[in-house]
């Protein structure tokens, strides 16, 4: 079964932001969701994909690693002052090594929102559905 | 919200019966309209808050409570150390002691209206703001540990802001035992450029016209009169108070086992007080408080001098400093015995009544200075604490208007030029490098925060002063 390329969305929260991926591993749903991180900023297509930023983390269940996934590349772009629009995960045994492409931060082309503060644990799901598709998803304080 | 899951005490004060999990009762203080509007969530989190071990009289949320992280947006909550009490780091949240200082301007809102354009223009040029701006300020490792330290006397020391602003500062300025080797090095390295930026979403900074007065005798000692201009700033900890909120929430949500707390919300991730985790998470967020009046007080520093351009004859004399998202120890009564506790005011403001011993000499008899920011098209309030407030919520008020929708949907009805031009035709003028930002924040996004506010009044937490309306905003 093919996925289209964009497979992110957003979902409702009160004042903030619900992010949420999806793939055909649970890899490709957190790099989805990490695209999803960068759409509450800006359009993931304007930015481009110039410069790799090494990312590893760990914790002790998936779920936790998601967020804390999402917060490195918060952290990444906060202290380079960067947009990423590509990613890359390899997950062995809750230890998270990747890579995420991006650029820059360029007000008159991005024209960035908001800033985030953080993923945090509400809302915070992975799910493999009955289709064999993953799905990992979480608010983020903007 | 189905009314029917509480029990009214009175007109006011809506409660949740005590079930065997909580520890204390839950208490809403609101009008009936606005507690049905509220999230069922709400109720829920209250709930979750109640069971947390050491909790104290109840667990509160105050007139503008909506879904937070673990605790509700407008929830207190506070715990007694000597009860096993907890420290909440979601119970503080990701943006440490954000917070509204208002300022006299010494100059009339006709005085602003002549020189509108060009203010507006300085003040945008002067306070960085948005994503990606940067302060003037790059601290070393000394000084962010001085920083951190120090608070807003840092910042005056440094020659950023007055001596006199900060007795109007709630811990006159300085947070006590902060501990900047609590705080990580991530944290420090997110905050490196960001001392005396604006940051983006809900903060502002907004010259207000003082257009309604309440309470002439607490307006007049607070320097207010109809027809004056103020101006307002409304922001954080910035990105160190994030990742402080970052890495003390994964460390609790781990540990919380090991000090047999079973938690119903891992946003609630907490540590007892007097365990290791929860002094180092004390002394970091201590930091953090530091680090966001330290950062009111340098963003006070360029409005001065954004203002001294433009009208040389403006004096900006700070009324005060509230923050929002904080744990602080306080001396509160519980059955007739004074009580060190650990009140946690998450998206709630300290609304201490006259006679309290924090208070600066000039306010001591009249009470402290409630500042509640409102939409950039409609108005603000400045509120005082009053002597009830102590036994209804451990003095605690509200602290805006809240949203009464999502960011996606305000972005899906208003378009940010429309709301800048229509704004723009009412004479508010809008400066920010983020047209969407602007249509997230639109007024119509948020509830009516004179409803909130008549609510606090009523239910006795805090009392209208004045209300003033935007003149100019500048948003990140």
């Amino acid at each position: 079964m093919l996925l289209a390329d964009n497979q992110w969305e957003h979902f409702a929260h009160e004042a903030d932001m619900g992010v949420r991926g999806f793939g055909m591993t649970m890899e490709e749903a957190f790099i989805q969701a990490a695209r999803a991180l960068t759409a509450v900023i800006t359009d993931p297509e304007k930015v481009a994909a110039n410069e790799a930023v090494s990312i590893s983390c760990e914790a002790p269940d998936a779920e936790l690693l998601f967020v804390d996934w999402l917060n490195a590349v918060i952290y990444e772009m906060a202290i380079r002052n960067m947009l990423f629009s590509q990613f890359e995960t390899t997950i062995v045994d809750l230890s998270l090594n990747g890579q995420a492409w991006g650029e820059k931060v360029d007000i008159s082309r991005h024209h960035p929102a908001v800033e985030i503060k953080g993923a945090t644990y509400t809302a915070l799901r992975i799910v493999q559905q009955e289709n064999g598709i993953w799905m990992a998803q979480c608010v983020v304080d903007v | 919200m189905e009314i029917a899951l509480l029990r009214r005490e009175s007109e006011f004060e809506w409660h949740i019966p005590q079930t065997e999990s909580m520890k204390v009762p839950g208490i809403i203080y609101a009008t009936k309209e606005l507690v049905s509007e509220m999230d069922t969530k709400v109720v829920e989190q209250m709930t979750n808050v109640a069971m947390l071990p050491g909790i104290q009289k109840a667990s509160f949320a105050m007139p503008d409570a909506h879904w937070g992280y673990g605790f509700p947006i407008g929830g207190v909550a506070a715990f007694d150390p000597e009860e096993e009490g907890v420290v909440s780091a979601g119970g503080v949240g990701f943006d440490v002691s954000c917070g509204v200082r208002t300022l006299l301007t010494g100059v009339t809102a006709a005085e602003i209206e002549s020189v509108k354009e060009p203010l507006a223009d300085a003040l945008y040029e002067t306070i960085p703001a948005g994503v990606g701006s940067t302060g003037r300020l790059h601290l070393n490792a000394e000084e962010m540990d001085a920083m951190l330290t120090g608070g807003a006397k840092w910042a005056v020391d440094q020659g950023y802001g007055l001596l006199e602003d900060l007795e109007r500062i709630e811990e006159q300025g300085q947070m006590r035992e902060a501990k900047p080797g609590e705080v990580s090095e991530q944290a420090k390295k997110r905050q490196r450029d960001e001392v005396g930026t604006l940051g983006s979403g809900n903060h502002y900074l907004e010259v207000q016209r003082v257009d309604r007065i309440y309470e002439a005798e607490v307006a007049a000692a607070f320097g207010l009169s109809e027809g004056n201009a103020v101006l307002s700033i409304h922001c954080g900890s910035r990105g160190l108070g994030h990742q402080i909120g970052t890495d003390f929430l994964k460390r609790m949500v781990i540990a919380a086992p090991s000090y047999g707390i079973t938690l119903p919300d891992r946003e609630l991730a907490c540590a007892p007080i007097r365990s290791d985790l929860g002094q180092s998470y004390l002394g970091a967020m201590r930091a953090a408080i530091n680090c966001a009046l330290a950062n009111r007080e340098v963003i006070t520093h360029l409005a001065r001098e954004a203002f001294a351009r433009i009208l040389p004859n403006a004096d900006l004399k700070l009324i005060y400093d509230v923050s929002h998202n904080t744990c602080k120890v306080e001396e509160h009564a519980l059955n007739g015995e004074k009580r060190s506790l650990f009140v946690h005011r998450k998206g709630a403001t300290r609304a201490f009544g006259p006679g309290h011993p924090e208070l600066p000499a000039p306010l001591a008899q009249i009470g402290q200075p409630v500042l509640i920011g409102g939409t950039m098209g409609t108005a603000s309030y400045i509120l005082v604490g009053t002597v009830t407030g102590e036994a209804r919520s451990f003095s605690s008020s509200c602290h805006g208007a809240g949203r009464r929708m999502s960011r996606h949907q305000a972005t899906k009805l208003w378009k940010g030029r429309a709301v800048i031009d229509d704004l723009a035709g009412k004479g508010i003028l809008i400066r920010s490098p983020s047209s969407r930002g602007v249509a997230e924040e639109a007024p119509g996004a948020y509830k009516d925060v004179s409803v909130v506010v008549d609510a606090a009044e009523k239910a006795g937490l805090s009392k209208k002063v004045a209300r003033v309306t935007p003149m100019i905003c500048i948003k990140g």
